[in-house]
């Protein structure tokens, strides 16, 4: 946290720029009114913050700037309910509160002298830019990096231009594609998952981190076992109703595990071992 | 300061008024057939006859309060500008929970490991809990649906308490369990209690016999087999309504939700108490809820208390046996039932189904 003695005190931030991603999904850039807090603030890849429009309410999005670029905080808002929705008429000078950092964060050490091969669908591309951008700015400490990245559409791509400069380095190796045939798209159509099968990445020496819309997650997994991926090398961060961020409020649980604080980053072995809802 | 006492039973108003001279004292009042805890005032009338309907859990962890209040203020010098200012208010009076049960108490101590032993504190919570003296009325005996003997409680456990009170001879001996209860034990109304100590303590053993423990001897653990069973569960919760009364009535239930209410340029950021029981509690923006179906949100509820709760603490159980859910629960769900047949080494999952074919013949 913030320094904050009271976790559920939200730090007063400025948006300072707001980037429209795609039909519904606009990045914000923000930084902390209390300069003083913007300089000493510390966070891992992977951590999420929790964002408040006052009047309407707070909901958590990753922190998906990396540590090594500390000139703002970048949080990605797919609008959906009320907070999103709020947060999508926020402008440019805007005050919001943002609670941050909160949970935990990629092993992202434990991943050095390792192939990373980043599979994300849609907004589920926001966690992995964080762990993207820490690891290029650290390029020599991973071996290959892949990325394998897919929404419905062309315009529902985030990060355009983060995509086309990844596309152009030689050190990054990134497949985009969209769900189906689409104007003036000249790149591969096919789901995410079928594209991890047709690119069939060896398991050899190599971390997967995927993050999508559930149901892509599922076919993911079961790609990635085909391929013969061990367990604890399948890393995953997950989302659920939260409220507190702190593990108090009871709703983001898997067994005794909180998502918000235990979380949001697992690995499949750790999933596996707690029980589901299923 | 003395740490054992007597209070005569017609010294009772005046104890508890001598207990609200610096503090705010909740207490059970009756309020036509039934014992709720209140704000006591001089007009409501205490009754420790039986235990009361609602735990005293809102004295210390409000239904609703204020975590925070906001302000939109516009910037003088700058017209385009709106800043917001927030305030936080933890200046919580000190209060009394008197005449709750040793259940109750123990009840604080569930949340206590939650909200106060890890790093991210609730401080609204634990600033009242420091500041609340906790005066327990020990039980004579059960009611229907009491288990706390099975989850490690008694009629007369001191645990979370303050001061333990256990009705002998026409009043009470009192016994200080902390510091802040010693201080109790100096108001002038409290006479020397030294003589009534062997009377409570036989009149304890006997109501902690007569307490009964729906589990199986030697089961203290759930068959994660059983619990993984989804048909069971729905056979189980069939009947539930997903109205929530058991959550609302527990004395260890803290699951709460946070929301925003606005009027013109102020408002205030509110927590309140909610319920795993209520199909929204998990339902997420996209439509998507882990927990859809009242059998997977009873089966988290009982988790919780008896499975999850104890891995993360110790072998802890987030249950203290008051039995409220079971007494007041519309269709009669009884937890303790349900879990002494998942502990029961012997269960059959099937055996619930039968019993549900049983009662519809």
């Amino acid at each position: 946290m913030t320094g904050n003695q009271n976790p559920y005190l939200p730090e007063l931030a400025t948006v300072t720029k707001v980037i429209e991603e795609t039909p519904n999904i606009k990045s914000f850039q923000v930084v902390f009114n209390d300069a003083e807090k913007m300089k000493n603030f510390t966070f891992e890849p992977g951590q999420v913050g929790q964002l408040s429009v006052f009047g309407v309410g707070e909901s958590t999005f990753v922190i998906n700037s990396p540590p090594t670029r500390m000139e703002y905080l970048q949080f990605s808002v797919m609008k959906a309910g009320e907070v999103t929705t709020a947060l999508h008429g926020i402008y440019e000078g805007d005050v919001i509160g943002v609670r941050a950092p909160l949970g935990n964060w990629f092993p992202y050490n434990d991943m050095k002298g390792k192939n990373i091969l980043f599979i994300g669908g849609g907004i589920g591309l926001a966690p992995l830019r964080t762990l993207i951008l820490y690891m290029l700015d650290n390029r020599a400490d991973y071996k290959d990096i892949t990325i394998i990245y897919g929404s419905r559409t062309p315009p529902d791509l985030c990060y355009k231009d983060e995509l086309k400069e990844w596309e152009e380095r030689s050190d990054v190796n990134l497949i985009l594609t969209v769900d189906n045939e689409f104007p003036g798209w000249t790149k591969r159509t096919g789901f995410v998952p079928t594209v991890l099968k047709e690119e069939a990445p060896k398991a050899d020496d190599t971390i997967a981190i995927t993050c999508g819309p559930p149901i892509m997650i599922k076919f993911v997994l079961e790609g990635l076992a085909e391929l013969k991926f061990p367990e604890e090398n399948i890393i995953t961060t997950l989302e659920a109703r939260m409220k507190c961020g702190i593990g108090l409020c009871g709703r983001c649980n898997l067994g005794h595990k909180y998502i918000c604080k235990d979380g949001p980053v697992f690995s499949l072995k750790q999933l596996k071992e707690l029980p589901s809802d299923e | 300061m003395a740490d054992k006492g007597y209070l005569p039973k017609e010294k009772i108003k005046e104890f508890v008024e001598a207990l609200g001279k610096d503090a705010t004292v909740f207490a059970p009042c009756l309020e036509g057939d039934t014992i709720i805890f209140r704000q006591y005032t001089p007009d409501k009338e205490i009754s420790l006859d039986r235990p009361a309907n609602t735990p005293p859990k809102g004295a210390i962890y409000p239904q609703c309060e204020t975590l925070l209040s906001f302000e939109f203020k516009k910037e003088a010098d700058n017209p385009q500008k709106m800043d917001v200012e927030l305030k936080v208010n933890t200046d919580f009076p000190k209060a009394v929970v008197f005449g709750g049960r040793p259940c109750d108490a123990r009840g604080f101590t569930v949340i206590d490991r939650v909200f106060i032993d890890t790093d991210t504190a609730d401080p609204y919570y634990k600033k009242r809990r420091e500041n609340t003296t906790i005066v327990t009325k020990c039980c004579n005996g059960p009611v229907a649906g009491c288990f706390c003997v099975g989850v490690g409680g008694g009629p007369a456990v001191t645990e979370g308490s303050d001061v333990v009170m256990t009705e002998v001879d026409g009043g009470y001996y009192l016994e200080a369990v902390t510091d802040k209860g010693k201080a109790v034990m100096s108001l002038p109304m409290i006479q020397d209690g030294a003589s009534y100590e062997a009377k409570a303590k036989a009149a304890n053993e006997k109501a902690t016999a007569a307490v009964r423990n729906p589990f199986p001897e030697g089961a203290d653990k759930i068959s994660a087999e059983l619990f993984d069973s989804g048909d069971f569960w729905g056979n189980v919760i069939e009947k539930c309504l997903s109205c929530g009364a058991c959550t609302f009535l527990c004395p260890t239930c803290y699951c709460f939700n946070i929301t925003d209410e606005q009027a013109i340029t102020t408002g205030d950021r509110i927590r309140s108490w909610d319920s795993c029981m209520f199909q929204h509690f998990t339902l997420e923006t996209s439509g998507h809820n882990p927990r859809p179906a009242k059998h997977k949100r009873f089966r988290n509820r009982v988790g919780h208390k008896f499975y999850y709760y104890p891995e993360k603490y110790d072998g802890a159980i987030a249950c203290t046996g008051c039995g409220r859910c079971i007494r007041y629960c519309p269709v009669s769900v009884d937890i303790s039932e349900i879990v002494g047949y998942l502990r029961d080494p012997k269960a059959d999952p099937k055996a619930w189904a039968a019993k549900k074919e049983d009662a519809k013949n």
